[in-house]
């Protein structure tokens, strides 16, 4: 690995430390009568905002309590987002390209692996409803977006990355870059390797041919 | 606007009377003249109407659009109905009236268990006063948006309102006073408020025969301590003065930081038919008052323990809950014993405001029965007391030469100059009670530059900061005591009202009236940033103290003590907890302890009982309040929530059963399923 992509893993893991303190998802709700804004953020281990609000209102609906002492995720996800910047920092030491395959497929599965529970929990919420609930509209569900918005009843309900989550999905992003980066530099180094060798004399070329067909074959495939 | 032939008449010939002095039969030609000349110009007109000559963008000048904020707090004096309202400038929209002296069934002000300590005196429970003057706390002799004062004229009482609640946090009941009319003006700091008497009375011997008013009779001006931090009241000193009725007064600023100033009539001393008797000198007082000096005389221990009874309210944020304590002694000083502490100014006649521009060197007097408004100089009253120009003394304060203290007259202001409020560019603006109108006039200069009518018999003015160093001359708020044809009517009693002048430019510009709660006198404004921002939103419930809050649904409860029950009910939408109650029975004494759970931005709950003689209750979020209920016939008795909370609101609901007396019912209460 060069050391510029050595140097931009250690960062960009370090940063994802921002979303042990900024929260790393956001819904923002919208009504008439909530002029001064109604939103709960989700964090690596809480949910904080308007909680009670909108607990109160939800009531109505019969949706559940949001509970943040009874979801589980908010436990384990601190210990994944530890792991995640704690792998990301030795595979920029270590500097293997095996370790950073290795590190960029763990991070995108948690990274779906939590978009899918989030859009579990969401839906779980949006339709496990109390039958005895005061507004029962037939047909209606509450599951609020995963991402983007969404109308339900008569509040607009936006669901964005905040900060914490910026970072990560930043963070994600730049490790596949940086994967591409590495194999396909790889690639254009053994090609100037090779235009190198011309000036060399044939006995020399052949020696080196050899070595590089050999370096070649053991280099694992792109596909 | 249509054109009032009527009310157009009538000024006309009030002004045209009282101001040139022509004789009725010329004043009435000339209006007849003006009439034909008004008919003959409403004929060309092909809509048949005319309007007056409002300026043409009034309109646009006191919009504000639906959703957007005033550009000023004001708050006016409710009068006799003893409360304080607080209206939007330029709009007049009234945002709330805050209940201070009076009893207020709305809020539960007065009735709860928690307010009804707030309106006890030395006299018992007393559901009313009168409030008169709002006095805004200074820093630097500036509104500062933390408290605003209020005046009990009846029986004299001094309150202070949390300017972050806007809710009344504090009544001091002030001793040896009646009539608490000249309060309750403040110094530049805010080191004290006073409170002067109206009614001189007797105060060293309490029963005493009227006629013996010269010799038994007394009035007395009250400096009460504003602490600093938390704002408490106390009444630091007394002053014992000749009985006089001490009626309006004003603080110094700046070079006169130390002094305060009192209008004072009926310097005659008559206690019977004052129209008249009062009414003889051509010219009674202004009382200057050193309160540094007097702070001086009471270090050195010259302020007489006077014994008295008096109440001090203070309602506690915290617990939502007031109580009273009863004082016993105040510190009273004589002006005799004290030399340099007060003096007196002439000041022609029956002076009623008296204000002090926001330079600090000019006191003005508006003696309501003068022909002239005069303007002392702070600087020449000082060398006045230095070089002893006095015209001998009474009852041993020396009476400054009217002369020596003088900085000019304003002459033909109008009639019945009453009180006057300055702008930020040198002028002052004198209400014309009489000709009912607003002069403006330049103080230092003393000419009259503009004078606008008023729709009718202007009492108070008020510039926001108008009292203060720093005017805000934008607007000018003028409040009348008749309106007569102003509004629509509403039988023989009406309303009174303010008026708004735009008094940005050289001339005075008549922008809107608006109807005001009982009867406005003072009032005070400010720029609404220096209090909106602080305004609370909720009271937050895990900082509730009070003894019979519940924090969750889960603390709900009904608990009897011997005859008294107590029930604590949990409110949150849209529901109570318990909503259904037993095991009252008639004889018992319940006490509803009722705390809304809510922690959203306005979600009040109300709280009422069928039968129960009291007042319903308005609980804010986070809050407990108590109402105490005793029911007369065994039966079940609904409540429910009396302020409309959300979509299910007509469900909020319970049942109480009481129980026949003699009877032992078991305490029972639930909500949903049992």
């Amino acid at each position: 690995m060069k050391k510029i992509t050595k140097i931009l893993l250690i960062v960009s893991s370090l940063a994802m430390i921002t979303a042990f303190v900024t929260p790393l998802w956001m819904i923002d709700l919208e009504a008439p009568q909530y002029p001064e804004g109604l939103g709960m953020q989700i964090w690596v281990n809480k949910i904080s905002g308007d909680l009670n609000t909108i607990n109160g209102l939800n009531h109505y609906i019969g949706m559940k309590k949001i509970e943040p002492d009874s979801i589980k995720e908010l436990t384990i996800m601190p210990f994944v987002l530890g792991g995640l910047i704690a792998l990301g920092v030795i595979t920029g030491i270590l500097g293997k390209k095996k370790l950073l395959w290795v590190f960029t497929v763990i991070f995108l599965i948690a990274g779906i692996a939590g978009g899918v529970d989030f859009y579990l929990w969401e839906y779980d919420y949006g339709h496990d409803l109390d039958p005895t609930a005061a507004i029962v509209v037939p047909g209606m569900s509450y599951q609020p977006p995963l991402f983007g918005s969404k109308q339900l009843l008569n509040f607009t309900a936006h669901s964005y990355p905040d900060t914490g989550g910026w970072v990560v999905i930043g963070a994600g992003l730049l490790t596949v870059l940086l994967l591409v980066y590495e194999t396909k530099f790889n690639k254009t180094s053994a090609a100037k390797v090779k235009i190198n060798e011309t000036k060399l004399t044939s006995q020399d070329n052949r020696v080196l041919n050899n070595t590089l067909a050999q370096e070649l074959k053991n280099e694992p495939s792109l596909a | 606007m249509k054109f009032n032939v009527k009310n157009f008449s009538k000024q006309m010939v009030s002004k045209i009377s009282s101001s040139s002095i022509l004789p009725p039969i010329t004043a009435g030609l000339i209006l007849a003249i003006m009439f034909s000349i008004i008919l003959l110009a409403g004929c060309g007109k092909k809509d048949g109407s005319t309007t007056l000559s409002l300026s043409e963008d009034a309109a646009s000048k006191v919009f504000v659009p639906p959703g957007k904020h005033d550009e000023f707090y004001s708050f006016i004096s409710g009068g006799f109905s003893g409360q304080l309202a607080i209206y939007g400038l330029p709009s007049g929209r009234l945002f709330r009236v805050i209940p201070v002296f009076s009893v207020d069934p709305e809020k539960g002000w007065g009735y709860t268990e928690e307010t009804k300590p707030m309106l006890m005196t030395s006299h018992g429970f007393i559901p009313w006063d009168d409030s008169h003057h709002s006095e805004l706390s200074m820093t630097n002799g500036v509104p500062d948006g933390r408290w605003i004062f209020l005046n009990g004229n009846n029986t004299p009482r001094l309150a202070r309102i949390d300017l972050k609640t806007f809710r009344t946090a504090e009544i001091l009941e002030i001793p040896n006073s009646a009539g608490n009319h000249s309060s309750p003006f403040t110094t530049e700091n805010s080191e004290y408020v006073v409170c002067g008497t109206r009614f001189s009375i007797p105060i060293n011997e309490l029963d005493v025969p009227i006629d013996s008013y010269k010799e038994t009779f007394n009035g007395t001006v009250s400096f009460v301590k504003i602490d600093p931090q938390s704002g408490n009241m106390s009444v630091a000193f007394q002053i014992m003065s000749p009985p006089f009725d001490y009626d309006l007064s004003h603080a110094g600023k700046g070079p006169s930081h130390d002094w305060f100033f009192f209008s004072c009539y009926n310097t005659e001393q008559a206690h019977t038919l004052l129209e008249v008797n009062a009414s003889q000198k051509d010219k009674d007082f202004i009382m200057a008052v050193n309160w540094k000096k007097a702070e001086e005389y009471i270090a050195q221990g010259k302020g007489k323990d006077k014994e008295a009874e008096y109440y001090h309210n203070t309602y506690d944020e915290a617990s939502h809950t007031g109580k009273s304590e009863i004082l016993k002694t105040v510190k009273m000083l004589d002006p005799k014993d004290c030399p340099g502490m007060v003096y007196y100014i002439p000041c022609p006649k029956s002076p009623h405001g008296c204000d002090v521009d926001p330079s600090g060197e000019y006191i003005i007097g508006g003696g309501k029965l003068a022909t002239v408004i005069p303007v002392f100089s702070y600087s020449k009253m000082i060398k006045a007391i230095e070089n002893k120009e006095f015209d001998g003394d009474v009852g041993g304060i020396p009476v400054i030469k009217y002369e020596a203290a003088l900085h000019g007259e304003v002459q033909k202001p109008g009639l019945g100059p009453l009180h006057t409020e300055f702008d930020d560019k040198g002028f002052a603006y004198t209400s014309m009670f009489v000709s009912s109108e607003v002069v403006k006039w330049d103080i230092k200069k003393l000419e009259v530059v503009d004078r606008a009518p008023s729709f009718y018999s202007v009492g108070h003015i008020m510039i926001p900061g108008g009292d203060s160093k720093q005017p805000y001359g934008k607007y000018l708020v003028v409040m009348n005591k008749i309106t007569k044809d102003r509004f629509l009517p509403t039988g023989p009693e009406l309303t009174q009202s303010a008026q708004l002048y735009d008094i940005s430019g050289d001339k005075m510009k008549l922008l809107s009236d608006f109807p005001t709660i009982g009867e406005p006198h003072y009032a005070q404004g400010c720029p609404a940033d220096l209090i909106s921002k602080n305004s609370v939103k909720i009271f937050k419930i895990d900082e509730n103290k009070h003894p019979h809050a519940i924090k969750s649904v889960n603390d709900a409860k009904v608990v009897r003590n011997g005859n008294e029950v107590r029930v604590y009910l949990g409110m949150i939408r849209s529901h109570f907890t318990p909503d259904v109650i037993e095991g009252v029975k008639v004889g018992d004494k319940v006490y509803f302890h009722v705390t809304n759970l809510e922690q959203d931005w306005d979600i009040p709950h109300g709280f009422a009982v069928k039968g129960m003689n009291n007042s319903e209750m308005l609980i804010m979020p986070g809050e407990t309040q108590t109402i105490v209920w005793e029911p007369k016939v065994a039966t079940v008795y609904p409540f429910y929530c009396t302020d409309f909370c959300s979509a299910l609101h007509q469900e909020m609901q319970g049942y109480i059963r009481v129980q026949p007396a003699g009877s032992n019912p078991e305490i029972k209460y639930y909500l949903g399923n049992k």
